[in-house]
């Protein structure tokens, strides 16, 4: 669990829940024994910063790019970005993801809001997504599947290999299936 | 008679846990006061999670005196232009109008405050009214209780703000986790009674006796000024910190400003924290909350 800064321990809890052992990652030294990364929501500009100046950012590139299994939401999902659009200045993301993001693309938090998806890779039920001052995936590159889009077409989920993105929070919603998900996904590059 | 209901795909703003949600974004982050557009750059470049738009910082509007009021939307337009992280901004208590005012200039919070010099003396806002969350200074679990039952969306404790004196910081924060303990360990019969003891609605009472913890986010303001101060909130339980003259009233803004972000990330390593504190210049002078008279203290405002 990549702790800088944001909801980190929502994820945990729900990773522990469902039986998975967490430790919470700041400094480099502690990438070394994860099978998987959660990035968690948060100020995305925020944990670029200090990723960078506690040198995380090029080892966690690094992983990424050897196979890591991540998970992001929201700012996570922009971290996973190749691609940020409306970033801040000199904003950087770990990449991975071909993918474009808009940070922050519904505008104020007056226009966050919650609603129901339907993704039919997680099942029937749909998912009730909560979109907090969200991102969306604005360019699909070839690499990348959309999981989940809007009633507008815009979407809002991604999968790519190993790494796994949405635009909104079920680490504050009780809906535990996309964690379970990307459990999935570590045991079987474990193997 | 047609029955409108509402479809299960609808879109819902201005939820409660929207409201709660962003709070829970900001954690282990620090919020800034800022009152210009530059300022507010330097407080994104270094890392602030949200910046707090007021025309005066505390440490002024303390030295200055007179009736403090919401910025002059001008201002608030400005800095919402400046950076991309949220940007919040104060409302005088009860000035339901200012909030009305701030809701449509787009903030994404906004901070029903002491600080500023309160518009009704009885009533708070009722903050369910709107779909932007309101965040509310608290002294203690019965005034935080009583925000959230208006609809307040965060709580921070107060301290005292503008005075670079982290000691009533440290009492709140202390007060209001002590008291969650305290009814933790309380059996049902006990919690009626506690609940009327703190002014708050029983079901309140009891979901934290339960859960140990607050049902929003709780950050510390009022009086944090050096990377430590802010270090011993987050190591007291705080979920993140609010600087308000703490910064702009320092000599290096820039260096304080990052030093204190960073402090508040590794707040359990000493290392660390000793590191970011080398060479920041002058802190804020400041004042100690002893010498200021009881009537001119901000804490106690509010009920």
């Amino acid at each position: 669990m990549l702790a800088l800064q944001g909801d980190f321990r929502e994820h945990a809890q729900v990773l522990r829940d469902l039986g998975a052992s967490v430790d919470l990652v700041r400094r480099p030294e502690e990438l070394d024994r994860l099978d998987g990364l959660v990035i968690p929501g948060g100020e995305s500009s925020v944990m670029d910063k200090l990723a960078r100046t506690f040198g995380l950012a090029e080892p966690l590139r690094a992983a990424i790019r050897g196979g890591l299994p991540v998970y992001g939401t929201c700012a996570g999902l922009i971290m996973l970005a190749d691609t940020i659009l409306d970033g801040m200045n000199g904003q950087q993301s770990l990449g991975g993801l071909d993918i474009a993001v808009r940070r922050n693309a519904f505008g104020s938090q007056t226009a966050s809001f919650e609603t129901d998806l339907d993704i039919p890779a997680l099942g029937v039920k749909p998912v009730h997504a909560v979109f907090i001052r969200a991102p969306v995936v604005e360019t699909l590159g070839p690499r990348a599947t959309a999981l989940a889009t809007l009633d507008d077409g815009r979407c809002v989920a991604v999968e790519q290999g190993n790494l796994l993105g949405t635009s909104f929070h079920p680490e504050i919603t009780g809906e535990y299936r996309f964690h379970r998900y990307f459990l999935q996904k570590l045991v079987v590059a474990a193997r | 008679m047609v029955v409108m209901t509402e479809s299960t795909s609808a879109e819902q703003f201005g939820s409660s846990r929207v409201k709660r949600g962003l709070a829970e974004m900001l954690k282990g982050g620090v919020i800034m006061d800022v009152v210009t557009a530059a300022q507010a750059r330097i407080a994104e470049d270094a890392g602030a999670v949200a910046v707090m738009a007021l025309e005066r910082v505390p440490a002024d509007i303390r030295a200055q005196g007179g009736v403090a009021r919401m910025s002059d939307p001008d201002l608030i337009d400005s800095i919402i232009a400046e950076v991309n992280i949220p940007v919040m901004a104060k409302t005088r208590i009860g000035h339901f109008v200012e909030a009305q005012i701030l809701e449509v200039l787009g903030v994404d919070y906004i901070d029903e405050s002491e600080v500023l010099s309160p518009a009704d003396y009885v009533n708070h806002i009722d903050k369910w009214n709107f779909t932007i969350p309101f965040v509310c200074g608290a002294t203690t679990l019965g005034e935080a209780l009583r925000r959230i039952t208006e609809g307040a969306a965060m709580i921070r404790s107060k301290g005292e703000a503008g005075t670079g004196d982290v000691s009533e910081a440290t009492k709140h924060i202390r007060t209001i986790n002590g008291e969650i303990k305290r009814l933790s360990s309380m059996s049902r019969d006990e919690l009626y009674v506690a609940a009327k003891e703190l002014q708050a609605p029983y079901e309140l009472v009891a979901e934290i006796a339960s859960t140990g913890k607050l049902p929003v986010v709780l950050f510390t303001a009022g009086g944090v000024a050096t990377p430590a101060d802010a270090a011993m909130m987050m190591q007291l339980g705080a979920d993140g910190v609010f600087v308000g003259s703490g910064i702009f009233k320092a000599g290096n803004p820039e260096q304080r400003a990052a030093a204190i972000v960073k402090a508040v990330t590794f707040y359990d390593d000493a290392k660390v924290i000793a590191g970011v504190s080398r060479g920041l210049g002058e802190a804020m002078v400041g004042i100690n909350v002893s010498d200021i008279p009881a009537p001119h203290r901000l804490a106690t405002r509010g009920w």
